[in-house]
């Protein structure tokens, strides 16, 4: 199966999932990666992942064969972390693989961009002093994830 | 004939909510998402304060994203949240 989606409160090993990106078919020429982690800054000591179990798996897959139609990718995989993460933890990973890096890089951009916005979950914030806080959607977010309804599919 | 859904909350909504989820009898058999949160509202005034106060309350109908002019229908599942903040 070319397409991986989980869901899960564990880390996640890079190496392996580029390995198997890198290992699906000798037409791959290139794989796009992004790892998201936990910022730090202002007193923050983690970030709380909630989500809605069954949606999420279904919105993620359906992201993903989006992809791989709309770039023609040869698999991708998608990987977010829920539960309690600590700063400079990783919690999302977006992997895809293609015959060309355009492909491969476009494709990287939008999952993530869709998946900010377009995915069940909702990140609370923990700081030193005790506060916490739901992080708020962001606008330029919400612009990203809606700027690739109105973009062509990539040609390479 | 009327019957039931099942209404899932999260995040902030539900912790506000003090309750994750609610089974509510539909007062007819079909009705759009709005019109059940208006007889929601109307008789519970936890529910009526927290759905006041939260901007951009998002709605899942049977955990497909849709609107608040989409009907609903016994032994559906409902579910209300803020905007999603993924990645």
């Amino acid at each position: 199966m070319s397409v991986r989606v989980l869901v899960q409160q564990a880390a996640f090993d890079t190496g392996a999932e580029t390995a198997r990106l890198s290992s699906l078919s000798e037409q791959v020429g290139g794989m796009g990666l992004f790892i998201g982690q936990v910022r730090g800054g202002d007193g923050l000591l983690s970030l709380t992942l909630e989500h809605y179990p069954g949606m999420t798996e279904t919105i993620l897959n359906q992201l993903a064969q989006e992809a791989m139609q709309r770039f023609n990718l040869l698999g991708c995989t998608l990987i977010h972390r829920v539960g309690r993460l600590e700063v400079g933890a990783p919690i999302v990973l977006v992997g895809t693989a293609a015959a060309h890096r355009a492909a491969a890089l476009s494709a990287t951009s939008f999952l993530i961009d869709r998946l900010k916005t377009g995915a069940p979950f909702w990140k609370k914030e923990e700081f030193a002093n005790g506060h916490t806080a739901w992080v708020d959607a962001r606008e330029e977010d919400e612009h990203a994830a809606a700027a690739w309804m109105h973009t062509t599919p990539s040609s390479s | 004939m009327t019957g039931s859904v099942n209404i899932l909350y999260f995040a902030a909504l539900r912790e506000q909510l003090g309750r994750e989820s609610q089974r509510v009898t539909l007062p007819s058999t079909t009705m759009p998402v709005a019109a059940l949160v208006q007889e929601l509202r109307q008789h519970d005034a936890k529910l009526d304060e927290v759905f006041a106060g939260t901007p951009r309350i998002r709605v899942a109908i049977n955990q497909k994203l849709g609107g608040f002019d989409t009907c609903v229908q016994a032994g559906d599942e409902l579910a209300f949240f803020p905007p999603m903040t993924g990645g």
